[in-house]
């Protein structure tokens, strides 16, 4: 059993929490991620690492309600416990000094992208972090990424914080202007990370995207996290999660995404109901 | 003296058509009347050529007797002499090839049926509540175990059983490798591999679960913590694909996906357990081995039409005859000879058909089997919500890429002595299907046996 030590929201549905697991804080890197499992019954899901603390063994994760599993996970508090938590897995982030690099946060991936932004500038580069998200009330840890980066464009796609648009905006302004960009890497929604390549493609600009497919085990043993890559089948989860964005199948990653939407929808409403009757007994009690 | 039958006691299983919707086992197993009958054709032949057959060497023909005799706690501790997972390996060894094979009645109409009384005596020993061995004093000497699969599991046991301090790391939440993840409920019910597991802890050996070695620690780091030896038994655990167009589309699943989803994550019980699978009307599963027909026994339970497809012919098909006449009684369908070319989608990526030819056999290959040839312009399709490919497992490579001093062969398996398990590296064992590549039970066992022998050598010397 893994135990919560800390738990606070970040932005609305969205929460940071800490985990003791001092074996994956000794070896976790920028890039990796972990799955964890809430209890005998739950489903495996992989969550990438925002911070660790070798000291206090503890690892920091952050994410966003979306099914059931995240929604059960926002319920639990300080002090209690997951089944399981599993890691550091995946290869970490390729970092050396490439010069310049663009380190590209979609939504709460920023999360992920502070450390990767934070071990790309003590490896020596100069670092431009680019973090977008839908609106101001979604924006967390813009200080903790100024910190690490040697520039910060925000944007909001309502222009209600930073600049109006989605971060490929400022990033292709870069690239058309000239300024030197050796490597970008980009972390968010798979739809955002493809438009980012998209965006590099023309430029020949390196571009390093996090794959998020579905997982089960996370140690290579399954498949489904599998993508295409260059033509060639890859596991993500150990091959990856980090490939080169102008080789990914894009649409195939779309489609393996979606496998279990019907699935994942029912699994929620059932758990929502069970909620909505353990509330109801607790009113009546 | 009275005359030997020279035919088996039949095992009583579940009828057809209710296993086919039940993920119960389908074996139910011999009462100690049909036991008696049974252990009684035994000859107890002075050569004694099963115990060469069984890759453990188990006393069969004392083990056997003690049946004969009523005594079945004697008859259980031979068998743990040689064997800690009875439950298991009397359930899922392929004997028809090993002991059995040699017995000495199969030349005269039928072998002893040393599998079912092997299971016979595990199963009463569960009820009767286990008797454990007395163990050594403590060496105190640490042993890591990698992978708590059939060849983890034995050589914990053996080495604990010699007096080390014993701890098993496996990446999973749950132990017992393919047994929990691949082997369905059906064949072997989780709480036998869990029994015979806490039998393993029993002897003091500590399990630690969320362990990924090459990742949460690596092996030269496991030697920086004390340990003084270290056995790798991580299984064959990745798995291959065909390499046609369209093996990636939703809907086509690796057999260990689809066996770990239903079997480690008990998808079969979805919502109540969260992790989903659907299988739709239609399944089509690739391959004619044991995985194959595990999935597609799964896969008839989930409630579709299911059809295997084998490039070869009955013949040829590896799976274990056994488990193709379950599979033919509950109604799957064996397109032989065929081999699927591409997969095709539909409108949301979610394949749709799966593209096949017919195959002929020609000239035998280096496997010695008639190698299979496409038919030109045979190609048909299959419409399909669901594709499983059983084409095959290699060793996973985070061992090999986080240890560069281990050797390792070509096919990704990890070289090592076979009659000790010593591998390149010094300290450093290895055994089951991470050396051999994908192969049974028992012979992980042997193996994970044979190297807890070695090192106990080395630690004592
Ligand atoms: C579906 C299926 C059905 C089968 N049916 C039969 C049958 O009926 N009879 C039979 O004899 N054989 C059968 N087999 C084959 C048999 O299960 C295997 O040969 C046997 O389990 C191999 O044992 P092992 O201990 O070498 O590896 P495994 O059982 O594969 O165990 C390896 C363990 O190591 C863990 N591991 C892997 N990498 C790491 C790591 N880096 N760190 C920590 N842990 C790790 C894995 O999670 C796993 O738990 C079947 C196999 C499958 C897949
Ligand atoms: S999640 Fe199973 S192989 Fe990657």
């Amino acid at each position: 059993m893994y135990r919560i030590t800390e738990k606070s929201p970040l932005a609305p549905n969205i929460f940071l929490l800490k985990i003791a697991a001092p074996a994956v804080a000794k070896k976790a890197a920028a890039g990796q991620f972990v799955i964890l499992r809430l209890d005998e019954k739950g489903e495996r899901i992989p969550l990438t690492l925002a911070d660790w603390n070798r000291e206090t063994g503890e690892v920091t994760v952050a994410f966003m309600q979306v099914g059931k599993t995240t929604r059960q996970l926002a319920t639990f508090r300080v002090g209690d416990s997951i089944a399981n938590f599993v890691g550091p897995l995946g290869k970490p982030t390729d970092i050396e000094k490439f010069g310049t690099v663009v380190c590209v946060a979609g939504g709460f991936a920023v999360a992920t992208v502070v450390p990767i932004a934070r071990a790309m500038k003590a490896a020596g580069n100069h670092v431009i972090a680019l973090m977008g998200t839908r609106t101001k009330d979604l924006l967390f840890w813009e200080d903790r990424l100024a910190a690490v980066s040697d520039e910060l464009i925000v944007t909001t796609d309502d222009g209600s914080n930073g600049r109006k648009g989605v971060v490929t905006v400022p990033l292709k302004e870069m690239l058309e202007k000239g300024n030197r960009v050796d490597r970008v890497v980009a972390v968010g929604p798979a739809i955002m990370m493809k438009f980012v390549a998209a965006t590099t493609q023309p430029f020949n600009v390196k571009t390093i995207v996090s794959m998020n497919p579905i997982m089960v085990d996370g140690t290579g043993m399954c498949g489904a996290c599998r993508c295409s890559v260059s033509g060639e089948t890859r596991f993500a989860c150990v091959d990856g999660p980090e490939f080169d964005g102008h080789q990914v199948d894009w649409d195939e990653l779309f489609a393996r995404q979606r496998a279990f939407v019907t699935e994942e929808k029912q699994s929620l409403e059932q758990w929502q109901r069970q909620m909505a009757e353990a509330t109801a007994a607790q009113k009546t009690a | 003296m009275p005359k030997i039958n020279l035919n088996r006691t039949p095992m009583p299983k579940q009828e057809a058509e209710k296993r086919a919707s039940s993920f119960q086992e389908v074996a139910i197993g011999y009462t100690l009347d049909m036991a008696k009958a049974e252990a009684s054709r035994c000859l107890q032949c002075p050569k004694r050529p099963c115990v060469g057959g069984c890759p453990v060497n188990i006393s069969i023909p004392d083990f056997v007797k003690s049946i004969v005799e009523g005594d079945l706690a004697r008859s259980i501790a031979k068998i743990k002499e040689a064997n800690s997972l009875p439950g298991i390996c009397g359930r899922v060894c392929p004997q028809e090839s090993q002991c059995e094979a040699q017995c000495v009645m199969a030349k005269k109409g039928a072998s002893v049926a040393i599998g079912r009384l092997e299971r016979y005596v595990a199963d009463w020993e569960r009820t009767q509540g286990i008797t454990m061995p007395s163990l050594p004093a403590p060496s105190h000497k640490k042993v890591g175990i990698v992978g708590c699969g059939p060849a983890g599991l034995t050589a914990a046991a053996s080495l604990a059983r010699r007096g080390h301090q014993v701890t098993i790391f496996e990446a999973l939440h749950s132990p017992g490798g393919v047994l929990v993840y691949g082997i369905p409920e059906f064949r072997l019910p989780k709480t036998i591999v869990q029994g015979e597991v806490n039998f393993v802890r029993s002897l003091g050996v500590e399990l630690k679960l969320d362990w990924v070695v090459g990742k949460t620690i690596t092996i030269d780091e496991l030697f920086g913590e004390g340990y003084k030896a270290i056995f790798v038994g991580t299984g064959a655990g990745r798995p291959q694909f065909l390499g046609v167009p369209g093996e990636n589309l939703g809907g086509i699943f690796s057999a260990n996906e689809f066996l770990v989803r239903i079997n480690l994550m008990k998808s079969y019980l979805f919502p109540s357990y969260d992790t989903p699978l659907t299988v739709g009307k239609r399944v089509v599963v690739v391959g004619g081995g044991n995985v194959a027909m595990d999935a597609a026994r799964c896969a008839k339970r989930l409630g579709a039409e299911v059809t295997v497809v084998y490039r070869r012919s009955e013949a040829e098909l590896p799976a274990r005859r056994e488990e193709v006449e379950n599979a033919q009684e509950e109604g799957i369908i064996f397109r032989l000879l065929t081999n699927p070319v591409a997969f095709h989608p539909n409108a949301q990526g979610k394949v749709q058909t799966v593209e096949c030819m017919e195959m002929e056999l020609g000239e035998p290959d280096a496997s010695g089997r008639r190698r299979p040839i496409e038919k030109k312009g045979s190609n048909f399709r299959l419409e399909v919500d669901t594709v499983v490919s059983a084409v095959g497992t290699i060793p996973n490579p985070l061992i090999p890429q986080s240890t560069p001093d281990l050797k390792i062969t070509s096919h990704g398996t990890v070289t090592a002595d076979d009659k000790t398990g010593r591998t390149s590296k010094a300290g450093v064992w290895a055994g089951g299907d991470v050396v051999s590549g994908a192969a049974t039970v028992i012979s992980a066992m042997g193996a994970g046996k044979l190297a807890a022998a070695d090192i106990d050598l080395f630690l004592r010397s």
